[in-house]
């Protein structure tokens, strides 16, 4: 019977949802939730509640709980809020209705089951996916901006070129170093490329390796790859194991690799008599090590 | 012998946690810029090497603080295919991957003891000290 459960359900819904918020704010005593504030958990989980009570009423799934999901996901609720709150709400609609009947059966007592269930179920699902769903678009977005960020290329001067890189080379941006240095270097025509690792932490085999590699294709599309920003300390561990890298041009500073870059491009810096030229102060402004 | 934390590899950022933490316990007991460089590196190549040649295994720090020695101990055990020639992997440029083959004799050199101990079944277990001078 069905129509009945339901009935009893929604005709009850106030105290349905007064147990259910009982329990669930009894719960949050020691959880994941702690950091919010009361006031907003307690509107929450009244939305939360009538928004299941809802897609009862409507017979299915509503406009509204793809956008309440959204926004827990944004304000960064856990999932396990919506599973648990979910959980918890079947067990107090069950409890609730097989309270109101004196004899139970257990033809009765599956009815009543697998109403709750194709009821809750839809929605443990749909907010699961519609969850991951966000996830997963905003590690993607994070993901492309990251990328951008990896291996930026600085034409700062005609046929000289800078890339700057900052941070730890894993071998996903390595790659993207390698294609990022032949693009732009055929884009910007440069002649020179200053490849500048001032700001990568531990440059290991495998880093090390791949600077060869991408150095050594700017070589063969015919410009010149200067390594520049070598600390001290990574010069004795590049030495320490054992990795040549005399086969192409390295200098200490961006600094020194712009002067030889000026060179290999038949220019050079000319100090005027009584304020420095623009070309030297630019270089003084690159030079913050 | 002080506490012994692991960093379980499985991903390739799991390389990162391995050498952050070493270089924490470095700096700690007071290593200069250039050897926790090194130990760095070290943890990088041995980390790496576990990740590529065994998928998983634990990289774990001792932290050795004895009246008249101190120093940072890297143990790196895995239980993939292990290496059948020690001296074959331990001379540069041997390399199994296409890679530069020199992590291995690299870490030799980046510390100050060094030894590997493999068999087929059981996996490879290397451990490397740096002494603080
Ligand atoms: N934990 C390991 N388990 C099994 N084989 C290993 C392990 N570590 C190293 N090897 C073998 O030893 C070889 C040499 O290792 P080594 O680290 O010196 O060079 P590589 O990893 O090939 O290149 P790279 O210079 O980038 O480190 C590897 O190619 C691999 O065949
Ligand atoms: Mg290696």
């Amino acid at each position: 019977m069905p129509e009945r459960v339901q009935k009893i359900i929604i005709e009850n819904s106030d105290i349905i949802i007064k147990n259910w918020l009982e329990i669930v704010s009894e719960k949050r005593q020691n959880d994941y939730t702690s950091s919010i504030s009361e006031e907003l958990f307690q509107s929450t989980n009244r939305e939360f509640v009538n928004m299941i009570f809802a897609s009862l009423e409507q017979q299915g799934l509503t406009k509204d709980l793809e956008e309440f999901s959204e926004r827990l996901v944004n304000l960064g609720w856990p999932l396990s809020y919506l599973t648990d709150g979910l959980q918890t709400f079947r067990r107090v609609v069950i409890d609730f209705v097989l309270g109101q009947t004196d004899k139970i059966d257990t033809d009765y007592f599956s009815v009543i089951l697998d109403r709750v269930d194709s009821w809750v179920d839809p929605i443990i699902n749909k907010l699961v996916n519609e969850y991951s769903g966000n996830w997963e678009h905003t590690v993607s977005l994070q993901r492309v901006a990251l990328q951008e960020l990896s291996a930026p290329l600085i034409p700062v001067m005609r046929n000289i070129t800078i890339m700057p890189l900052i941070g730890t080379i894993d071998t996903e941006r390595a790659k993207l170093i390698m294609e990022n240095l032949l693009e732009g270097v055929i884009k910007h025509n440069a002649e020179v490329v200053l490849m500048d690792i001032t700001g990568v932490p531990v440059v290991d085999t495998m880093v090390a390796h791949h600077i060869i590699q991408a150095a050594e294709a700017v070589r063969l599309i015919g410009s010149n790859c200067i390594l520049v920003g070598i600390r001290p300390e990574i010069a004795q561990t590049i030495v320490n194991l054992g990795i040549d890298l005399g086969k192409f041009p390295t200098k200490s500073s961006l600094r020194k690799g712009f002067e030889t870059a000026l060179e290999l491009t038949n220019r050079k810096i000319i100090r005027q008599k009584d304020s420095a030229s623009a070309i030297e102060e630019m270089i003084e402004s690159l030079d913050k090590e | 012998m002080d506490f012994k934390p692991c960093v379980t590899i499985r991903k390739e950022w799991d390389i990162v946690g391995a050498r952050q933490l070493g270089r924490k316990h470095a700096k700690e007991l007071g290593f200069g810029t250039v050897d926790q460089a090194r130990i760095a590196t070290a943890i990088s190549e041995l980390a790496r090497n576990i990740y590529l040649y065994a998928r998983t295994g634990t990289i774990c720090f001792e932290v050795i603080d004895e009246l008249d020695k101190k120093g940072l101990k890297i143990v790196a055990k895995d239980n993939g295919p292990g290496i059948r020639d020690i001296s074959q992997v331990m001379q540069d440029g041997y390399s199994t991957s296409g890679g530069l083959g020199a992590g291995l004799p690299g870490v030799k050199r980046l510390m100050d003891f060094f030894e590997i101990r493999s068999d087929s079944e059981k996996g490879t277990e290397i451990e490397a000290i740096k002494w603080l001078r």
